[in-house]
C-alpha cells in the first residue's frame, strides 16, 4: 500500500482520525484516516458500497449514524476535536454538503432556494408581538447575497427564474451557492456534483471548485469520474471495503493506478471457474441495437449488445449508470425504445406478456416490490407466472379451471429442495421468508418457465455469503444442463468475474466495453471510470460491438 | 392461554365486541317481550337480502380498486333491469330470470365505463368511486321522470308518466325466493322425515336438550328464507370459484402488487376494469334479491344509501382496503343486518309507548359505519 502516510498538517482544515462504523454485524469504515487542508481539493473515490457515504454521512451528523449506535474514531476541524449530533450542528461548524439528489423548491426562484430559511428581514414592530417570523423579507439584499454566493462560483444565471425552469446544471449550481452563502462554510463536500451535468456544464462547474478552493474553502470532491480527479483534485483517497487503501496526491498517480486500487483484490479465488470459453461461433440469442430506457435513476441511452446462445453474460457498472435498466427496459417494465432482436424475431418493447412469451424470464433486483407477492405462498409464487403464461397448474373442469394446488406444491418442492430453499412448507407465506431465500424463491419463479433466456439482476444483493454460492451455482447449473442463456446484472465485480463469460461495462448509460472474464481487473475499474482501454484487451467475440467509450 | 390469543387475533376485537354486543341483544330480546324466533328470523332474512351488495365489494377490494363506492351504479343497472322486466308484465320465475339477465347486462356496461375512470385516477378510487355514486343517482333522478315506461304499476298515477318513487313488486315476483328446506326435498324424503320417530331420543337425552335440539332443525327446515340464504351461498361460492381461477389469481396479484402482476405479463388495467365490471353486475344481481324478498324496487335517492351500509358491513367483517375474503363478506353481513334488526326492536319493546325504531335504525347503521371504517384493519403489505 502508497501513500498510507498521515499528513499531519498542522494547517489542516479538518481531519479524520481512525474512523469505523459498523451497521449491526457488517463493518462498513475499518480505521479510515485522511485529512484535508485550506484550499485544498480532496477526491474521496471507490466503488459503491466502498464506505464513501457512510463516512461523508458521519463528517455531516446525519441520524442515521447516531441511530445506529454511533461510530468510532475522531474528527477535527480546526485542530478541535469535534463530534456533530445532527446536522445542525455540522452546518453551525461550517461544514457544507451538497447532496447527489438535488434538494431544491422548483416553484421558487433561485434566490429564495439559496436563502431558504436564512433570508435577511426587515424588522418591524409586530416582531416584538409575534416573534421574528413575521418580519417582510428584504428582496433586494437577498438578491444581493445570492448574486455574491453566485459570483464566488464563477457563474452567471438568472437567479429569479424559478427552479423548476432551470436546466440541471443550474440546479446543481444553486446548491453550492446555498452552502456558500452560510458565511461560516469552510468545508464543502461535494457528493458526485457532475454525474447529472452534461460535459460544458461539468466544466464550468470544476472551474467553480477551482475558484472556491482558491479562496481558501477546504473541498471534499466524490466522484467516479476519475478524469474529472485527475484534473482538479490536489490529493486522492481510495476507499475499498471499507478500508483506506490509499492517499496520495494526484500529481504522484495515474487514472489506472487509482482504479487498480478500487478493483484491487488479494486473492484472485475461484479461478477454475473463469473458463474462457470461446462463444464467437454460437448463434446470437439476443441482438440489442440503440436501446434506449427510461427508468429513474438508472438511464440507459444507447446500448448495443450481442448475446451469444448459452454464455453467462455480465452487465457491470457503478451504481446509477444504466446497468439496471437495460433488463427492466427488455422486459417491458419500463419505457423503452430502440431495436431488440430475439433469435432472430423481432421482440415488440414495452409488452412485458410478449417477452416472457417468447421465452425471456426476469429476476427482479426489486424483489419484495416486483417479485413477490409476500402475502402468497411460496408455491403460488413460484408457480404464479407459469400459471398466467403457459396455463400450467390449473386444473381443467368442463367450463372453468381451477388452481391445481397440488401440482404447485410438487413444483415448489422441487425448488425448495434443490434451491435449498428454507421454509415451513411450500405453503408459507413468501413474506416470511429471509432475502436470501426469497431470492431463491424468485429465481425459482423464472426456472419454472424454463425460459431459453434469463435476465437476472443483483442475484446476490442482501443475502448472506452461504445463499451468494448456492444462488451462483444454480445459475451455473441451469445454463450447463438446460442450455439456458443467462444475463447477470450485479454491482460486485467479482461476482460476475466468477459466473459470467463475457462482462459489458455499462457507464452513463451506454456500454464502455465488453470484456472476457478473465480480463485483468484494472481494465473493469477504468471502464467504469469512464477511461478507454487498450484494443486488445476487449473481448473475443465483442467485434460485433465497437467498445464505445462514455463521456 | 396462546390458541385463545390467536382465536381473538384472527376473530378481530371489533367482530368480537360487536359479535357479544349482538348475543347480548338476543338474551335481552325475550325479557322485554320480543319473541326470539321473530328476532332471528329478522336477522336471517336481513342477511340474505344484503349478502349479495356486499359481497360486490369483493371484487374491487381484491384488485386494489379499494372499496366500491360507486356501488349505486349496479344498482341502477339491476332496477332497471326489474323495470323492463315488469313493463313487459313478466310474472314469477321469468320475470326474476329477465330482470337478473338484463340488470347483469346493463350493469356490465356502466361497470366497464367506471372501471375506465377509476383507471384513469389510480390511487384515488374510493373517493372517485363515491362521486360516481352520488353523480349516477342524480342523473338518474332525472332519468326516472322521463324514461317512457308505460305499465300502470310503475308511473305516476295523476299524470301518466314519469316513475313512481316506490314500485311494489307484489303482483310480479315478491318472495320468488323465499322457500324453506322442506319445501326443496323432494315429497318422499320430506314424508320420510316428518314421520320420523324420535321418542327414543328422549330416553338417552335431558329433555330440554332434545326439546332445544328439535326446535333448532325445525327451525332450519322450515325458515322461509333459506331459498334466499342458498341463492346467497351460491353467488359466495361463485366468487370464490372465480379467484380459483387464473383470471381470479391475475385480480388477486393486480391487488397485492401491480410491479408484480405486470412482470408477469398481466394487464394491470383490463383486470381492475374486469373487476369493476363484476363488482357492478353483483350490485345489479344484490338489488334484484333485495327487491323481491322486500317486496318493493326504491327509486330516486335510494340507491345512494345502499353503497354505505354494504361498505360497512364488508369492513365490520374484517376486510380491509386491500384484502378481503368471503369469510369476512359473511361474518360482516351477519353481523351488521343483526345489529340493525335487533337494537330498534329491543329498545323499542324497552321504551315502551315511544316509536323511535327508524330513528334507531339510522343512529345505530351510520354508528356502525363509523366503528368500522375507523376499526378497520390497516393493509398488510
Amino acid at each position: 500500500m502508497t501513500g498510507d502516510d498521515m499528513t499531519d498538517d498542522p494547517g489542516g482544515l479538518f481531519r479524520c482520525e481512525g474512523i469505523s462504523k459498523a451497521f449491526g454485524d457488517t463493518r462498513v469504515l475499518t480505521d479510515v484516516s485522511f485529512s484535508v487542508g485550506r484550499g485544498e481539493v480532496v477526491a474521496l473515490v471507490g466503488e459503491n458500497g466502498a464506505g464513501k457515504s457512510t463516512l461523508m454521512n458521519i463528517c455531516f451528523g446525519m441520524p442515521s449514524i447516531i441511530e445506529t449506535g454511533g461510530y468510532s474514531g475522531q474528527l477535527y476541524l480546526d485542530g478541535q476535536p469535534v463530534r456533530f449530533g445532527s446536522p445542525k450542528e455540522a452546518l453551525e461548524a461550517g461544514i457544507g454538503m451538497v447532496h447527489q439528489e438535488f434538494s431544491l423548491i422548483p416553484g421558487f426562484t433561485g434566490t429564495e432556494n439559496i436563502l431558504l430559511n436564512r433570508e435577511p428581514v426587515n424588522r418591524s414592530l409586530l416582531e416584538s408581538v409575534f416573534g421574528g417570523r413575521i418580519n417582510a423579507l428584504d428582496r433586494p439584499r437577498m438578491e444581493e447575497r445570492a448574486g455574491t454566493a453566485l459570483s464566488k462560483l464563477g457563474v452567471t444565471l438568472d437567479q429569479q427564474t424559478h427552479v423548476s425552469q432551470m436546466p440541471v446544471g443550474n440546479k446543481q449550481f444553486l446548491e453550492i451557492a446555498r452552502e456558500i452563502d452560510r458565511s461560516r462554510t469552510r468545508l464543502l463536500v461535494l457528493d458526485e456534483p457532475t454525474a447529472v451535468l452534461a460535459e460544458s456544464e461539468a466544466s464550468i462547474l470544476l472551474e467553480a471548485i477551482r475558484k472556491l478552493a482558491a479562496d481558501g474553502l477546504g473541498i471534499i470532491f466524490i466522484s467516479h469520474r476519475l478524469r474529472e480527479v485527475m484534473e482538479l483534485c490536489h490529493k486522492v483517497v481510495v476507499l475499498r471495503d471499507g478500508h483506506k487503501v490509499a492517499e496520495m496526491p494526484t500529481r504522484e498517480t495515474s487514472v489506472r493506478q487509482i482504479a487498480a486500487f478500487m478493483v484491487h483484490r488479494d486473492k484472485e479465488e475461484a479461478e477454475e471457474q473463469r473458463v474462457a470459453k470461446d462463444f464467437s461461433a454460437a448463434p446470437t440469442a439476443l441482438s440489442v441495437r440503440h436501446l434506449w430506457v427510461d427508468m429513474p435513476g438508472e438511464r440507459v441511452d444507447d446500448v448495443n449488445l450481442e448475446i451469444r446462445e448459452n454464455e453467462i453474460f455480465g452487465l457491470a457498472g457503478l451504481a446509477g449508470q444504466g446497468k439496471l435498466g437495460i433488463p427492466a427496459g427488455i422486459m417491458g417494465l419500463k419505457p423503452a425504445g430502440g431495436e431488440v432482436d430475439f433469435y432472430g424475431q423481432k421482440l415488440p418493447l414495452n409488452d412485458p406478456r410478449a417477452c416472457l412469451a417468447a421465452g425471456l424470464a426476469f429476476v427482479s433486483e426489486d424483489r419484495r416490490g416486483v417479485g413477490l407477492l409476500l402475502a402468497e405462498s411460496i408455491q403460488m409464487n413460484i408457480g404464479f407466472t407459469a400459471m398466467q403464461l403457459q396455463k400450467q397448474f390449473l386444473k381443467n373442469y368442463f367450463l372453468f379451471a381451477t388452481v391445481d394446488e397440488a401440482a404447485l406444491e410438487k413444483n415448489a418442492l422441487k425448488y425448495i429442495d434443490e434451491l435449498a430453499i428454507k421454509c415451513s412448507g411450500p405453503l408459507q407465506k413468501a413474506g416470511h421468508l429471509s432475502g436470501g431465500n426469497q431470492q431463491k424463491v424468485c429465481l425459482a419463479k423464472a426456472f419454472t418457465l424454463a425460459p431459453r433466456l434469463m435476465f437476472v439482476s443483483e442475484p446476490t444483493r442482501g443475502i448472506d455469503v452461504g445463499a451468494k454460492a448456492l444462488v451462483l451455482n444454480a445459475l451455473r447449473r441451469y445454463n450447463q444442463e438446460l442450455g439456458t442463456t443467462v444475463v447477470v446484472t450485479s454491482s460486485e465485480l467479482e461476482e460476475l468475474r466468477s459466473v459470467c463469460h463475457r462482462i459489458a461495462v455499462i457507464n452513463e448509460g451506454r456500454v464502455a466495453g465488453i470484456l472476457p472474464a478473465s480480463a485483468p481487473l484494472e481494465h473493469f475499474g477504468l471502464l467504469m471510470s469512464g477511461e478507454e482501454v487498450e484494443p486488445e484487451a476487449s473481448a473475443p467475440c465483442g467485434e460485433a460491438v465497437p467498445a464505445e467509450v462514455g463521456a | 392461554m396462546n390458541s385463545i390469543k390467536n382465536m381473538i387475533e384472527t376473530a378481530g376485537w371489533p367482530r368480537i365486541i360487536i359479535g357479544l354486543f349482538l348475543l347480548s341483544l338476543f338474551m335481552v330480546a325475550p325479557l322485554v317481550g320480543v319473541k326470539v324466533s321473530t328476532s332471528i328470523h329478522d336477522t336471517i332474512v336481513r342477511f340474505g337480502r344484503n349478502g349479495v351488495m356486499v359481497l360486490a365489494m369483493v371484487p374491487m377490494i381484491r384488485s386494489g380498486c379499494g372499496l366500491n363506492f360507486g356501488l349505486p351504479l349496479g344498482i341502477i343497472g339491476g332496477i332497471l333491469g326489474i323495470l323492463i322486466s315488469v313493463e313487459m308484465e313478466l310474472v314469477g320465475m321469468s320475470g326474476f330470470l329477465t330482470a337478473l339477465g338484463l340488470g347483469v347486462v346493463f350493469a356490465a356496461f356502466l361497470g366497464w365505463g367506471y372501471g375506465i375512470l377509476l383507471n384513469m385516477v389510480k390511487g384515488d378510487e374510493m373517493m372517485i368511486a363515491t362521486y360516481v355514486g352520488f353523480s349516477s343517482v342524480a342523473f338518474m333522478c332525472m332519468a326516472w321522470l322521463l324514461m317512457p315506461f308505460k305499465s300502470a304499476a310503475m308511473v305516476l298515477s295523476y299524470g301518466g308518466s314519469g316513475l313512481r318513487t316506490t314500485i311494489s313488486m307484489d303482483d310480479f315476483w315478491t318472495d320468488l325466493l323465499s322457500c324453506s328446506l322442506l319445501d326443496m326435498l323432494p315429497d318422499a324424503a320430506a314424508s320420510f322425515f316428518s314421520q320420523l320417530d324420535i321418542s327414543f331420543l328422549y330416553k338417552i337425552l335431558p329433555d330440554g336438550l332434545v326439546a332445544w335440539a328439535v326446535s333448532v332443525v325445525q327451525f332450519i327446515f322450515l325458515e322461509q328464507a333459506m331459498g334466499m340464504i342458498l341463492f346467497f351461498g351460491f353467488m359466495c361460492f361463485l366468487v370464490w370459484l372465480f379467484f380459483r381461477t387464473k383470471v381470479g389469481q391475475a385480480m388477486n396479484a393486480v391487488g397485492q402488487n401491480p410491479d408484480f402482476a405486470r412482470a408477469s405479463g398481466i394487464s394491470v388495467d383490463k383486470m381492475r376494469v374486469l373487476s369493476v365490471v363484476l363488482s357492478t353486475v353483483l350490485g345489479a344481481v344484490g338489488i334484484i334479491v333485495y327487491a323481491q324478498s322486500y317486496g318493493f324496487v326504491q327509486l330516486y335517492l335510494a340507491p345512494l344509501y345502499m353503497a354505505f351500509p354494504a361498505v360497512a358491513a364488508v369492513l365490520l367483517g374484517g376486510a380491509a382496503v386491500g384484502r378481503v375474503a368471503i369469510v369476512h363478506v359473511l361474518v360482516g353481513t351477519f353481523l351488521f343486518q343483526g345489529i340493525l334488526a335487533m337494537t330498534p326492536s329491543v329498545i323499542n319493546s324497552a321504551l315502551k309507548g315511544l316509536d323511535i325504531s327508524e330513528v334507531l335504525r339510522l343512529i345505530i347503521s351510520n354508528g356502525m359505519i363509523i366503528y368500522a371504517l375507523t376499526r378497520r384493519t390497516k393493509e398488510v403489505r
